[in-house]
């Protein structure tokens, strides 16, 4: 079971990673795109933890809409949908919910993803944020009977995979895509971005 | 008549747009810009918050057009329709014409009282009415 506790924790934990890893984020995106994509999700996630206090004794189904709305008003850039999309689907599991089963968890973070991919019509291999959601979702429901630490663990080393294994790609989506074959070289930073999210998660189930 | 929602990444830009776009049609069509972020620092970015609520503001059942500039004005113009009520948003259609030749055709074409499949096809084909002139 995961309690809202951890759900709080999950998105503070966001919060400070993207705070701590904005001048990275905004590295990669220099070197593929608009180089806002640090400064876009230091700002959405801060915004994101002012508004959840507002909620904090709701639902998690709330809490993780609020996380939703804000996103898609504070991030500016694409991030901005797709996250956004990602936190008000996967939201839609947890109406109602002070906690969540690990099978739950799972289909919150599927729901999630498949709004991503209906949002940004990307697919494996675009070089974009889905190149790690995809394989981790994979990752998740092979692993789902094991315990939420280890199965989290597994989803955050696939998560961490999937970012390098997006350095040679070439850009489909987004801004990066103008580049064509310069694209590759580097990772991607919403893969990045997504891989902090996992681990921020997994963190949180830790208790840390 | 259409109403017409320009979004961009940079307010100056909206509303330059809408000035123009005014002075053409002197107020017979309404227009709203959703442009920029709420942050002083760093403004430049789309809201789809902001975008649903500038398409509510010019509503009406003869349907608005949403022009947007580039990348994430996309994504977020589609995400400001699916927060509408279903009921406005089958009214509500994006162009995906460029947002300077595509908002003159539109606000043109709407404000002569065009319906929204004409105003949306009259802002598609105007970057293209743009490459004839450069070969005449």
């Amino acid at each position: 079971m995961i309690g809202k506790t951890q759900i709080l924790r999950w998105l503070e934990n966001c919060r400070q990673a993207m705070n701590e890893q904005r001048d990275y984020l905004t590295q990669l995106d220099t070197e593929i795109g608009d180089g806002d994509h640090g400064l876009n999700m230091q700002r959405g996630f801060s915004k994101a933890a002012e508004k959840v206090a507002t909620v904090a004794d709701k639902d998690i189904g709330t809490v993780l809409k609020t996380v939703g709305m804000t996103l898609l008003s504070q991030v500016g850039g694409a991030s901005g949908p797709l996250y956004g999309t990602f936190f008000i689907k996967g939201s839609q599991s947890a109406v109602g919910k002070e906690k969540v089963s690990t099978e739950e968890l799972i289909s919150l973070l599927k729901n999630g993803v498949e709004g991503i991919i209906s949002r940004g019509r990307a697919e494996l291999g675009d070089k974009t944020m889905c190149d790690v959601w995809l394989p981790v979702i994979a990752e998740l429901e092979a692993n789902k009977n094991q315990p939420e630490v280890p199965l989290l663990e597994s989803a955050v080393k696939k998560a961490e995979e999937s970012v390098t294994a997006t350095i040679p790609l070439v850009a489909k989506k987004g801004r990066a895509s103008y580049l064509g074959e310069r694209s590759a070289g580097h990772a991607d930073p919403g893969a990045t971005s997504s891989m902090l999210i996992i681990k921020a998660l997994a963190d949180a189930v830790k208790g840390e | 008549m259409v109403s017409l929602v320009l979004v961009s990444h940079s307010v100056k830009l909206g509303e330059g747009l809408a000035e123009i776009l005014h002075q053409m049609t002197q107020g017979d069509c309404k227009i709203a810009v959703a442009a920029g972020i709420d942050d002083a620092e760093n403004p430049i970015g789309t809201d789809a918050v902001r975008i649903m609520s500038a398409i509510e503001y010019v509503y009406s059942p003869d349907g608005v057009v949403v022009l947007v500039d580039l990348g994430s004005a996309i994504l977020s113009a589609e995400t400001a329709i699916d927060l509408l009520d279903p009921e406005m948003a089958r009214h509500v259609v994006i162009s995906y014409a460029p947002l300077v030749e595509g908002a003159f055709a539109a606000a043109v074409s709407a404000s002569g009282g065009d319906n929204l499949a004409t105003v949306l096809a009259e802002a598609d084909s105007a970057a293209e009415l743009k490459r004839q002139q450069e070969h005449n």
